[in-house]
């Protein structure tokens, strides 16, 4: 059995129920085909990084699903590509890393662990303060992921910079 | 006359002792990158949107032609923008 996942953005013009429709018939289409879906993903409305056919917006859907043979994938596509309701998608095959973060993503292993990474990242928390309101509201930076950004210095850099910070007011007085 | 101590400080002594850089997927034990996950994705580019080498993030081959597909994936799905000003 191989493991794919689908993505794709649903215009956001259409109503709520449309939506969901459009979402579910592309999961008859798999199971038509044969395929045991896993999961389906309604990852909400979300700001596009860029405007897309106009729109500002869109809907993100991910389908994770199993099937004996990839020749269904091309079917899949031409479906989705000739819809219009479609904004974009994308399927990808997923690893057996791939499917077991997945599984862990639906159980919430990932989100805490991601948190307790960040925290043992930082050697000196106090420098970034506003590293706390990120690490706390994964629901807001969902809905505005370009608010919550922090402008921060890449971690492999960050203590030498730290040092050099620690540095500054001793310099400054020794002059 | 300068004594030793006021000298001391004239270059930081830790200047140049360079912290080693990790890759932090062998480090952590991080075998997937997620490319809906933009928020970690962002710790990779820069703030026009671009791929930081691996020489600044310190990351092992493997995993930086992970995360440069996980971040080119991304921008398709207009997670990531392809370019942008002040993206942090």
């Amino acid at each position: 059995m191989r493991s794919y996942e689908v993505t794709f953005i649903v215009d956001p013009v259409l109503s709520g129920d449309e939506i969901k429709s459009t979402a579910q018939t592309y999961v008859e289409h798999l199971k038509s085909e044969g395929c045991e879906i896993v999961h389906v993903e309604d990852m909400g409305l979300g700001q596009l990084a860029y405007p897309i056919n106009k729109r500002s917006s869109g809907v993100y859907f991910c389908i994770e699903f199993q099937c004996d043979s990839g020749s269904l994938i091309a079917r899949l596509e031409l479906a989705l590509r000739r819809d219009e309701r479609i904004m974009r998608f994308l399927t990808a095959s997923l690893d057996k890393f791939g499917v077991k973060y997945n599984a862990d993503k639906r159980a919430g292993l990932i989100g805490k662990s991601r948190k307790d990474r960040v925290k043992s990242d930082e050697p000196v928390p106090t420098v970034r303060p506003a590293a706390a309101p990120v690490a706390t509201a994964p629901v807001e930076a969902v809905a505005a992921p370009k608010l919550a950004v922090v402008p921060e210095v890449p971690a492999a850099i960050a203590p030498i910079v730290q040092e050099i910070e620690a540095e500054m007011p001793e310099l400054f007085e020794e002059e | 006359m300068a004594t030793k101590d006021d000298i001391k400080f004239l270059s930081n002594p830790k200047i140049g002792q360079n912290k080693k850089k990790y890759c932090r997927f062998k480090k952590f034990g991080i075998k997937y990158i997620d490319y809906k996950d933009s928020e970690f994705l962002l710790q990779f580019i820069n703030e026009q949107g671009k791929i930081l080498p691996r020489r600044i993030t310190g990351n092992s081959l493997k995993y930086q032609r992970k995360i440069s597909t996980a971040i080119k994936r991304a921008r398709h799905l207009a997670l990531l923008p392809y370019v942008a000003d002040l993206l942090k």
